[in-house]
């Protein structure tokens, strides 16, 4: 069951992103740059999506557990410290060059462009790398 | 600026990424975070319960491309790059989004949709940092460099 609701999930994630055009880098791009024609479509995108997840999370929370699992897995740290903060600043910056976030890129390989797969490798790698390098320190 | 009804498309599907990160939660208790959800795949089994943690992230990851398939079967076009798009360009971006959302805990949907959604400050710090880098990123490419 639980294999079966994550792939649903999985698909209804890749409509919505196809649907809302927020896999095409230049819609991306476009709401980045507040200075050139700037196009809205992300705005709507993050409160579509925010809608229903504040209301639904606030729900789903009052249960004990969810659905087909023990526990709710949400994450214990609530800092923002010097991590978040490089990290976030980074991904921006990665984000704005290219206007691949993680989801969109990796929906993106059902288009089979040659760009897509570049990114997707090279993001692979840097997750990769930065795990190698940054579970070694701790 | 063009009219709010062009939106309707990014604000329904806007909500069904979120009913996507809803089924999640309620479903398996997990954030859906793309870029946690593939760290978790890339990294080393520690024992053999956990192979069904990793099963469910793939098939998750697997439905996101499929989603977008079936999406493009119905509504086929290319998408447009920048040109001419560079290779370079392309992995070093890749790259920097890898290494920064591993070391910033998570990226769009992780902070922007997830986190917000449940009222985290940390996710919406994260999130008002990744809008401000890239917005600053793009300005500097389209409007001092280009």
């Amino acid at each position: 069951m639980k294999n079966v609701v994550a792939i649903i999930s999985g698909i209804l994630f890749g409509l919505g992103l196809a649907m809302s055009e927020m896999i095409n880098p230049t819609v991306v791009i476009a709401f980045l740059d507040v200075a050139g024609d700037w196009n809205p479509a992300l705005m709507f995108v993050m409160l579509g999506a925010l809608l229903v997840t504040t209301i639904g999370f606030a729900l789903s929370l009052r249960r004990k557990s969810p659905l087909c699992a023990s526990k709710f897995y949400l994450p214990i740290n609530t800092a923002i410290d010097k991590p978040l903060i490089i990290g976030a600043s980074l991904f921006g910056i990665g984000w704005g060059m290219a206007g691949y976030c993680p989801g969109p890129a990796i929906a993106g390989l059902a288009y089979g462009q040659q760009e897509t797969i570049y990114f997707v490798i090279a993001m692979l790698l840097g997750l990769k790398g930065a795990q190698f390098f940054l579970d070694k320190v701790k | 600026m063009e009219s709010l009804i062009s939106y309707l498309p990014a604000f329904l599907g806007g909500m069904l990424i979120g009913l996507s990160a809803l089924l999640l939660f309620i479903g398996l208790g997990r954030i859906a975070g793309i870029s946690g959800i593939v760290g978790k795949i890339l990294q080393p089994l520690e024992s053999d319960n956990q192979a069904n943690e990793k099963l469910w992230r793939v098939l998750f990851i697997l439905g996101l491309v499929v989603g977008a398939a079936i999406y493009h079967f119905f509504d086929p076009f290319t998408l447009p790059f920048r040109q001419p798009p560079s290779a370079w360009f392309m992995i070093i971006s890749g790259l920097l989004v890898g290494i920064g959302t591993y070391i910033g805990s998570g990226c769009t949907s992780g902070h922007g949709v997830c986190g917000i959604g449940r009222f985290s400050i940390r996710s919406l710090s994260a999130t008002i940092i990744f809008m401000l880098t890239a917005g600053i990123t793009v300005f500097v490419i389209k409007h001092v460099l280009a």
